[in-house]
């Protein structure tokens, strides 16, 4: 690694780190700009309660005191307890939830990633002929769908109609189409950037020597291309996490999956602003850090890159 | 030929002119050497080259005619958007409430037995007995509306933000574009619905007007909109001036005294009009998008207005009942981004036809 890898690394984490501590900032003030306080949407509190509630959540201070402790309990990863569910803290919901919403996020990205390349792949070799032709008509179809409207067609069609997989995420085989939902567009957008950088390359110099010293197609294919197309799809992850994470919002809503993204979704209905608040921020620094590891990983593989 | 054998006996050094050369055009030769083809600006070759892709085209069209319905069906159609049909003075008729396409209540199956004609409701009716039509016509044009507005607002800040640093330079350039790293590294769907939650919030009925009616969520949309989208353009069209800039003509227009003011908006962003035309029209799906996505998580516009999110929203809790109130509006969500995305991908060939693949 080059001096100016390193400074690229080092200007990287301190962009993200001043993002994340950002995102922490504008979701307190934000959320402290809500008039009155968060028990004022409670059944008639009496005077004393509400004061004693406040005393106890610390909302009687400064506000100015209120942040500096509301950032400590950030550091040491702790949200507090959540408003409505009832004996339960944040960070209790936000574990129960990753664990399911991991498993699903990763299994899209998995899926989204390899059918994206496979395809991508295909359709660089087999250019302007059918199957190009069939897979670019598909990636246009999916880029064109949010992803609840995925959801609900493939509900309909594969959960009503055929009758293929439960409806019900939490059931046996639920998991089946809130991958699909939410890997289909990240699927059509690999599949595009793929395709786009196999042709570039297949132009280049390199190949033909390597055609012209009778080096099998396949292998042309495999260890020449794909490798070296391999490198922008590298900067997608980043944003395909960020995808995920907030296609997962209304998926696991529309499957009922038990997890952070459905947490979320009802926190904003139920108002639970503590959740909200321990929500947003692991969720956003989750796609922040998802966002470095990616440009830090594309200036790594391919240092001919520059990002400025 | 006599000529010709001249030509070839002459000495290659010999210093005798062909006379020939030298007899003066006639105004026919003269008309054919100048009028070869009409001038064309940039930007007539453009929309030239954009009418001959059929696809691009076709969705041209079929926008065109979503437009045109979306604003005029509503004036002539006979039932209004809020309007519950089995609701009269005399109390409410269930029977109008989840119709199935093209049938009709009870009172005017009645009215039809005595001959009258009914307008049919093509699409049915919600459940609360409004004519589903005409609703997903409305939510078609709110959808529309936040996408194009939105987009015009992130246009015109990107465009200030972007054309300021970029030409200004320096230690000004680098603040300006460190904010920029730094906002476009926030995950924008999450801030935008914590915003929206709030604003929904702190806003709360101190609207009015077209606000009061589109509600205080539409509000937070745009203020989103205006706070975090535009760093995408700022950044492109920063790029585009800070090559311009070097352009001898700049040089020309500020030797003799041109403002900066002056320069940006008459010199540098006409140069960078195309690479604006084609992100703001890719920017409209996309902000279609957001709102269909807010609205269906319930923070979208208020009731009774309708999106095409909210109306999908709204047709979740009977999709097994009703899937064809979920389908339209879907449909229609995907017919209008998909014609967006390839007339943005149209006029970028168009506009650019060094980036086709």
């Amino acid at each position: 690694m080059g001096k100016k890898t390193v400074l690229f690394i080092v200007k990287r984490l301190v962009i993200a780190v001043v993002t994340i501590f950002l995102i922490a900032t504008i979701t307190f003030f934000v959320m402290n700009a809500i008039p009155g306080g968060p028990f004022n949407s409670e059944k008639s509190v009496s005077p004393e309660t509400m004061a004693a509630l406040n005393k106890k959540y610390g909302l009687d201070k400064p506000l100015i005191e209120q942040y500096g402790n509301y950032l400590k309990n950030i550091i040491r990863l702790d949200f507090g307890p959540s408003l409505k569910q009832k004996g339960r803290s944040v960070n209790d919901i936000l574990v129960d939830g990753l664990k399911t919403s991991v498993k699903l996020g990763l299994a899209a990205a998995f899926l989204a990633v390899g059918l994206g390349l496979i395809l991508g792949t295909t359709a660089a070799v087999f250019r302007k002929r059918m199957a190009d032709k069939a897979i670019m008509l598909f990636t246009t179809a999916s880029v064109a769908m949010p992803s609840f409207v995925i959801g609900t067609f493939l509900l309909i069609i594969f959960g009503l109609y055929l009758n293929w997989f439960p409806v019900d995420g939490s059931l046996k085989g639920g998991m089946v189409m809130p991958i699909v939902a939410l890997a289909l567009y990240p699927t059509a957008y690999i599949t595009r950037l793929t395709r786009t950088s196999m042709l570039d390359i297949m132009g280049q110099d390199f190949i033909r020597t390597a055609k012209a010293k009778g080096v099998g197609n396949l292998s042309v294919i495999y260890k020449h291309t794909l490798r070296n197309a391999l490198i922008p799809v590298i900067t997608y992850v980043g944003p395909m996490i960020a995808y995920i994470v907030t296609g997962s919002l209304v998926v696991e809503q529309i499957f009922s999956v038990p997890g952070l993204g459905r947490a979320f979704t009802s926190s904003i209905i139920n108002r639970d602003y503590t959740l909200i608040m321990g929500t947003t921020i692991v969720l956003a620094t989750l796609v922040v850090l998802m966002n470095l590891v990616s440009d830090i990983m594309y200036k790594v593989v391919d240092p001919r890159v520059d990002l400025n | 030929m006599a000529e010709r054998k001249f030509k070839r006996t002459k000495n290659f050094l010999s210093f005798q002119i062909n006379t020939d050369k030298l007899i003066p055009a006639t105004s026919e030769e003269k008309m054919q050497a100048s009028l070869m083809r009409d001038s064309h600006t940039f930007f007539r070759d453009a929309m030239k080259r954009f009418a001959k892709n059929k696809i691009a085209m076709t969705c041209a069209v079929l926008m065109l005619i979503i437009v045109l319905g979306v604003i005029f069906i509503p004036i002539a159609w006979p039932y209004k958007y809020d309007q519950q049909l089995g609701m009269s003075l005399y109390g409410s008729d269930a029977s109008y409430n989840n119709l199935s396409p093209m049938q009709y209540g009870e009172t005017e199956q009645a009215r039809i037995a005595n001959g009258e004609k009914v307008f049919p409701h093509l699409f049915g009716t919600d459940s609360l007995g409004r004519d589903y039509f005409i609703r997903v016509v409305y939510g078609t044009r709110i959808s529309l509306a936040v996408g194009f507005f939105a987009s015009i607002l992130v246009l015109i800040i990107g465009l200030i933000y972007g054309s300021v640093s970029g030409y200004v330079g320096g230690k000004v350039d680098l603040v300006m574009m460190r904010i920029v790293d730094i906002i476009y590294s926030l995950p924008d769907m999450l801030m935008i619905i914590l915003l929206s939650v709030v604003l929904n919030r702190v806003l709360g009925d101190n609207t009015s007007g077209i606000f009061d009616k589109l509600g205080t969520n539409m509000i937070s949309i745009f203020l989103v909109f205006a706070l975090l989208y535009w760093v995408g353009m700022a950044r492109l069209i920063r790029g585009q001036i800070l090559t311009l800039k070097k352009q001898e003509y700049v040089l020309a227009a500020k030797s003799i005294g041109a403002k900066p003011g002056r320069i940006i908006a008459k010199h540098l962003i006409p140069n960078c009009l195309s690479i604006i035309i084609i992100t703001t029209a890719l920017q409209i799906p996309s902000a279609i998008f957001t709102e269909s996505f807010l609205s269906f998580l319930g923070l979208g516009v208020s009731a009774p207005m309708p999106s095409l999110g909210s109306l999908a929203s709204e047709a979740r809790a009977g999709v097994f009942t009703y899937p064809f109130r979920m389908i339209i509006p879907a449909l229609f969500i995907c017919i209008i981004v998909l014609s967006l995305n390839l007339i943005g991908d149209g006029l970028r060939d168009a506009f650019d036809p060094k980036l086709k693949d």
